[in-house]
């Protein structure tokens, strides 16, 4: 199983014979199914499956930018990429907490993150070389993920909705800070303008990747969309993505590696190249260049906050110790 | 972590507005949920003020007493203005 940010898709495709009529009602006028209604044991899994990875692809996507935090340019691009690493951490957490209402446990969420049960966006798989690496990411990577995730708003699962408005109102100013850093390196020095380059070369054909399989090979695709999780299929979404980046790639004089990228006047869309998408399955089954990088560094950030953790434990213990025996030494004192 | 409650968050955008629930977070304690409620929702100046209750202590009504918990409402339309046929030239009623 595997998934992008707000996509589900993988070999089996869930599905589920016996839907109460309350959850079809609320479907068939639109309405919004909350954490306490009646739905399908399959509805509810493959939400909680899908929230969850996507909360796990906005803290482990905190790790190839935070890779560049120390080594930022300047204290204001600094700043900004400390602002925006935190954002996802803050992602991270919205959605954790949506997955919590279908009544799962985040401890045992990041448990099956860290034991490779759960997966996350293979999109972080990829390492960050150089400064204008994060230029792309917040560009095409944050990009990407808005054309995801502006459906899901609309999401038929109140609380995922809910916390997808939050997540858009904060992603449009990832996008426009990669964008800002490729454009001040695009008009910069031949150096820098051929480090954003070469960001762009490396960084154009795993986000297109991003919306997942074609739709012919997007079993879960269907059921998804026929419970109002999923508002469009991976192709179209992939489209609009296109659409909106070309012109953007032209204002930034930089180019798209991929030489079928042209105007289709009929289609009233671009037509660009075929995604390889044997290299997606090759990332997702674990051989991306930075999987074992990712997992074990998340591991061990996690570990190394144990003792951070017991000691709120501890403290809060001991505070409502005392607060015990305030109490107890006030109601003998009024005995 | 796995021990630490659930809390509620509820934020003031601004003065003269209620609180609004704007979603969860685990902490150990009502004073750390405070804090990392700020961390977390209201990291662009979102609120003035902000609650957080330990959502066990949260008591709802079901949705499948819905219907009928909400149903003395349906039959009294006279509770609302429309139900009411004012003659023509009357203002300010
Ligand atoms: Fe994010
Ligand atoms: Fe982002």
């Amino acid at each position: 199983m595997a998934s992008v940010y707000g996509n589900d898709f993988g070999a089996r495709a869930e599905t589920s014979s016996d839907e109460p009529q309350s959850f079809l009602d609320l479907l068939a006028g639109e309405g919004r199914v909350e954490p306490r209604d009646e739905m399908p044991d399959a509805y509810r899994r493959t939400l909680v499956r899908q929230i969850a990875q996507h909360a796990h692809s906005e803290i482990i996507g905190m790790q190839p930018e935070g890779n560049w935090i120390s080594r930022a340019p300047s204290l204001r691009r600094k700043a900004i990429l400390m602002a925006k690493v935190q954002d996802e951490a803050g992602h991270g957490l919205y959605l954790y907490a949506a997955a919590e209402t279908l009544g799962v446990d985040r401890a045992d969420l990041l448990d099956q993150l860290h034991d490779g049960r759960q997966k996350y966006s293979s999109i972080f798989n990829y390492p960050t070389l150089t400064w204008a690496d994060v230029g792309a990411i917040g560009w095409l990577v944050d990009g990407a993920a808005i054309v995801n995730q502006v459906p899901l708003c609309r999401c038929s699962y109140g609380p995922y909705a809910r916390a997808m408005v939050r997540v858009c109102k904060e992603e449009s100013f990832h996008q426009r800070q990669g964008f800002e850093i490729l454009h001040t390196l695009s008009h910069g020095t031949p150096a820098q303008r051929a480090m954003a380059q070469d960001a762009v070369d490396r960084y154009w054909w795993p986000s297109l990747m991003m919306f997942g399989p074609p739709d012919d090979d997007s079993p879960n695709s269907a059921q998804s969309m026929a419970w109002g999780i999923k508002r469009f299929s991976n192709d179209d979404l992939r489209q609009r993505f296109v659409d909106m980046t070309v012109p953007q790639a032209e204002a930034l004089g930089l180019t798209l590696p991929d030489p079928e990228i042209r105007w289709n006047e009929e289609r009233g869309h671009y037509d660009f190249g075929e995604v390889d998408f044997t290299e997606l399955f090759e990332v997702i089954k674990g051989h991306g260049p930075c999987n074992a990088q990712r997992m074990s560094h998340r591991v061990r950030a996690h570990e190394d906050g144990a003792w951070a953790r017991e000691a709120a434990s501890a403290y809060a213990q001991k505070q409502a110790q005392k607060q015990a025996e305030k109490q107890l030494v006030r109601t003998e004192g009024a005995a | 972590m796995r021990e630490w409650p659930l809390w509620e968050v509820f934020v003031r955008s601004r003065r003269g507005l209620s609180h609004v629930h704007v979603g969860s977070l685990h902490a150990p304690d009502a004073e750390m949920a405070l804090r990392n409620a700020r961390d977390l929702y209201t990291r662009r100046q979102e609120g003035v003020s902000l609650w957080v209750v330990p959502a066990a202590e949260i008591v709802a009504s079901t949705p499948d007493q819905g219907a009928a918990f909400f149903d003395p409402a349906d039959d009294k339309v006279y509770r609302h203005p429309t139900f009411y046929d004012v003659p023509e030239g009357v203002e300010h009623l």
